[in-house]
């Protein structure tokens, strides 16, 4: 083999390779694309109901509901204009409470977003109240040896 | 040889990506958070509480249409709201637009102290002892302050501390123009 | 006035910094000794006051000062000592701070171990090390200090978030930020190397244990990062693609294709540009996972709280080194373009696939990270790329790795004459194939995935392959350099996490159930029954804890036990899981909710082989801690000489 030759074949190689590594990178992508709708959008019929979405918003205080003993839950998010009722089953994040933003992974069905995975965010600095419970004895503001 | 500057070039365009995504963040039109607050550009939530310096006396949001406001939700508990609090006192005195306190989950007794001692920046300031108001307000954490226009619209929110840097960026701006009209 | 001397400390060591940053760079340039010679001193002081603020920070954690707002929001006098300390780099700030002291570290550590290296080479590295120094402690005093005064000082603190409580994760960031920081130091020699226009065998040798290190660390971290999402965070998951751990494997791939191009710019002074330019990419997918994690551009599960301010000025700083370098770059790596050929089948050929492909996969980890940040920052709508997308980017170029690194390691030089251990190897591979059926068939009984015969070959392939020299070596007692056993090690360890991924992804059970005391549940041919719930009292937090019994048909176990924390200040309910773990499997229980009717939610898992992907990760940190000690790297060597050329050379 003449080194030009060589490294034709080489480049065609490499070429053939990359171009089927990217084929299969790009199929991987748009299959695994997932899409975040707000309830507000849900509700106006903006989300598709066969693919896979992602929806998030407040759990509605007083929502939560399921039956004595079993692993099914239904609660309300809201994003405060809209709602959307959510069905899972499985055991829920720490972090998920009424009043907490979550977001659920999972396909509309009929109105009802049923979802096969439930994530619960929480957000450092800014605290709910009952992260900071942290100072019991609030503010003693007197200014006494700090300068 | 300009094709040993293509990774340069590469990760300039990058660079322009994060710089345009970062002042879309700063100056408000863009929240990567998935579960943002939709109250901009909407109606801002009525509410009536009793307030904090006299809970025999209570305080309807609707006295404020017609007036750009503020709206701060604060609590003792929170250490973020004290590292505001000298900004808010400034604020409040420099811009002239009047502070509604919503103090959020709180004991009044805490709150009186609290606001005797490090200076009361608020024209009123209200107790939300359930927290049902902040809910309306989509409240996930304090302090959280908004921008409330004449016509009671909500124009702005800040989460975090409101520094005066935040202020000039994200209020200011919205505060002229709302208040001449 | 204790956190005032921090802030005094840090401004100093910034002086110095830039004192180090000047007189190394200027001074090589213009030739001037004594400001070469002072830039080691600056080093030293450099690192002497960034180590007192840091003790300071500690010490205000130690002692509960709350005066200081970091110290306020991130401890509590409750929290044990341990956590107390671990508080300091909890948070943004603080971390912020051991970033520093890192960097300050390694400068320190290239410092005292590079006195052999020429004058101009050694001040030019430090200098672009202090240049660093500058850019982080600036960013660090000017938008992040620890050291700003909470007034007046709070009574109580608000606690170390309770997902940070926990061994592991005390460790876990010092480990990454040695890694992470670490590839700066191939950063300094990269940007070095083109200052003074030559890059050289001897170069090579020079970076090669600094990047070997900084790798192993990066390895440690991110496979202790793993390990503690398994078992405190992910209920199980050992990896999610989530963009923080993205942020630190992307620098990971990176500096992996590095540490195999350098090789090749040793042995054989080929690759010269592309080694330049993997050891900028490496250091600039560090900054970039540090922007992304810290500037709120994109949402994650443990981001810092985000501050679009703090976001530019390290998008400053990443403009700065990057696309500098890559410009300093452009204009020198014309002149770097090396001759010496070599054979389509040969060392070099099978190394330039495996930079292929290494920095393949990173590219397309990097475009699943970024892409919904593109999609939102041009409102084409909030998306995120799920796991799947990243399992597959990630496995179509490592499974041919795997191939490739179990052929490579035989391949010499120039012209491979692979015939003489070809039938050793065919064999091994016929050998991997034969077993991973009896594992995949014979004992899980099935064939798993369409890629589980695959993965188990290759990874027994690679491992079978990695033996082969150090047993030949062993048996014909001859010697073995550290650098060559290094290599097999790490090669060895490859093999062993692939067949933990494999066996976890292939047979894992997961099975969410709900139970009440004295029911039971099956998966995997155990059996767990729950006995009933405790309450538990730890330090600073409160628990309900339930206990289940495990058993193998007729034979009891163990006993697990899993709890619910709720931490007393931050009141946020945390899952202790229960984990017993046999060389085979771990079982797995995590309590979840009260259904009521007395019914509990758990969660059961039956995670095969699980552990076998961190001891590979071990296994690969130590081949590179083995490597790192090769005597040819401690040997004095002046400038000119030529490497020493030895049979057992490792790639």
């Amino acid at each position: 083999m003449t080194p030009r030759r060589k490294r034709l074949y080489a480049i065609v190689g490499i070429l053939v390779g990359v171009g089927l590594a990217t084929a299969v990178a790009l199929k991987a992508f748009d299959n695994n694309l997932q899409y975040f709708y707000d309830p507000s959008e849900v509700v106006a019929g903006k989300a598709p109901s066969d693919k896979s979405i992602r929806v998030g918003g407040m759990v509605t205080k007083g929502s939560v509901e399921r039956k004595a003993g079993s692993l099914e839950v239904q609660f309300v998010i809201t994003d405060f204009a809209q709602s959307v009722k959510v069905s899972y089953t499985g055991l829920l994040p720490d972090l998920f409470r009424e009043g907490q933003g979550i977001i659920a992974h999972g396909r509309l069905h009929d109105g009802m977003f049923v979802a096969d995975e439930v994530l619960a965010k929480h957000d450092e600095k800014y605290m709910p109240p009952e992260v900071a419970k942290s100072l019991k004895k609030p503010v003693p503001p007197a200014p006494e040896g700090s300068t | 040889m300009w094709r040993y500057f293509a990774p340069a070039a590469a990760f300039l365009a990058l660079g322009a990506l994060f710089a345009f995504a970062l002042m879309r963040i700063q100056n408000g039109t863009l929240d990567v958070r998935e579960i943002k607050s939709p109250l901009i550009g909407k109606p801002a939530p009525v509410f009536t509480l009793p307030l904090v310096t006299d809970p025999s006396q209570s305080f309807d949001s609707r006295s404020m249409a017609g007036k750009t406001y503020v709206v701060n939700v604060w609590g003792t508990w929170c250490p973020a709201c004290r590292e505001e609090h000298d900004s808010l006192l400034q604020l409040a005195r420099v811009t002239g637009v009047p502070f509604i306190g919503i103090d959020w989950k709180d004991d009044g007794q805490l709150a009186q102290q609290y606001l005797g001692q490090l200076g009361n920046p608020y024209q009123q300031v209200v107790a939300d002892a359930e927290g049902r108001v902040a809910i309306d307000w989509g409240v996930y954490g304090a302090p959280e302050t908004f921008l409330v226009s004449p016509a009671g619209i909500v124009l702005a929110k800040h989460a975090g501390a409101l520094t005066a840097a935040v202020w000039a960026e994200k209020f200011a701006p919205l505060v002229t123009s709302g208040g001449s009209r | 006035m204790i956190p005032e001397l921090g802030t005094l400390a840090l401004v100093i060591a910034l002086l110095l910094s830039a004192a180090q940053s000047f007189f190394g760079l200027v001074g090589a340039h213009k030739n001037k000794a004594s400001w070469m010679q002072s830039v080691m001193p600056a080093v030293a002081g450099v690192w002497v006051f960034v180590s007192f603020a840091f003790a300071i920070l500690t010490y205000s954690f130690i002692t509960h000062d709350f005066s200081i707002a970091y110290v306020a929001t991130n401890s509590n006098t409750e929290l044990p000592l341990m956590y107390c300390i671990a508080a300091v780099w909890g948070a943004h700030e603080g971390s912020l701070l051991l970033w520093i002291l890192i960097l300050a570290t390694w400068a320190l550590l290239v410092a005292m171990f590079s006195k052999s290296l020429p004058l101009p080479f050694r001040a030019r590295v430090l200098g672009v090390l202090g240049m660093i120094g500058v850019g982080f402690t600036s960013f660090t005093l000017f938008t992040s200090s620890p050291f700003l005064r909470l007034l007046p000082a709070a009574a109580e603190g608000a606690d170390l978030n309770p997902i940070l409580q926990d061994p592991a994760l005390a460790i876990h960031p010092p480990m990454l930020y040695m890694g992470y920081v670490g590839t700066s130091v191939a950063f300094a020699f990269a940007v070095a190397a083109m200052l003074s226009g030559r890059i050289d065998p001897a170069w090579s040798r020079w970076t090669r244990p600094w990047t070997v290190a900084a790798w192993m660390c990066l390895t440690l971290g991110i496979a202790l990062g793993s390990w503690w999402a398994y078992y405190e965070l992910g209920w199980g998951g050992w990896w999610f693609w989530d963009p923080v751990e993205n942020a630190s494997f992307m620098p990971w791939l990176a500096s992996t294709a590095l540490i195999h191009s350098l090789a090749v710019t040793e042995k054989r002074g080929l690759f010269k540009n592309w080694t330049l330019l993997l050891a900028i990419f490496a250091f600039s997918l560090s900054l970039l996972g540090t922007f992304l994690v810290r500037s709120g551009v994109l949402v994650s599960v443990h981001s810092f709280a985000s501050d679009p301010s703090r976001g530019l000025f390290i998008l400053g700083l990443l403009l700065f080194f990057i696309v500098g370098s890559l410009t300093l770059y452009a204009i020198r790596a014309p002149s770097l373009r090396t001759d010496g050929g070599f054979e389509l089948v040969s060392r070099e050929s099978f190394l330039l696939l495996n930079n292929a492909l290494l920095v393949a996969a990173a590219g397309l980890i990097l475009t699943g990270t970024l892409w919904p940040l593109v999609m939102d920052a041009f409102n084409l709508g909030k998306i995120s790329v799920g796991p799947p997308y990243f399992n597959m980017v990630f496995m179509v170029p490592t499974l041919p790795l795997l191939a490739l690194v179990g052929i490579g390691m035989h391949a010499g030089w120039r012209r491979a004459a692979l015939a003489s251990k070809g039938r050793r190897l065919a064999l091994i591979a016929g050998g991997a194939l034969l077993v991973a059926l009896v594992i995949t068939m014979g004992f899980y009984g099935s064939i798993g995935l369409p890629l589980t015969v695959v993965g188990f070959t290759g990874a027994l392939f690679v491992m079978g392959s990695a033996l082969i020299d150090p047993i030949t070596r062993w048996r014909n007692k001859q010697g073995m350099s550290r650098a060559a056993l290094g290599m097999a090690v790490a090669h060895f360890g490859i093999g062993v996490f692939v067949i933990g991924i494999s066996g976890v992804a292939s047979y894992k059970i997961e099975k969410d159930v709900s139970m009440g005391p004295g029911d039971s549940a099956e998966i995997a041919g155990y059996r767990f029954k729950f006995l009933g719930t405790d309450n538990v009292h730890g330090p600073n937090y409160e628990a309900l804890e339930a206990r289940v019994a495990v058993s193998k048909g007729e034979l009891p176990l163990t006993e697990l036990t899993t709890q619910k924390r709720k931490f007393k200040v931050q009141t946020m309910p945390m899952t202790h899981a229960g984990i017993a773990v046999a060389w085979n499997r771990d079982l797995f229980v995590a309590l979840g909710d009260e259904l009521g009717a007395g019914k509990w939610s758990m969660r059961l898992q039956y995670k095969p082989l699980v552990r076998y992907i961190w001891i590979g990760a071990v296994i690969v940190a130590l081949g590179g801690l083995i490597a790192t000690l090769d005597r040819r790297y401690r040997v004095r060597v002046t400038a000119d000489e030529p490497a020493p050329a030895s049979a057992d050379e490792a790639a």
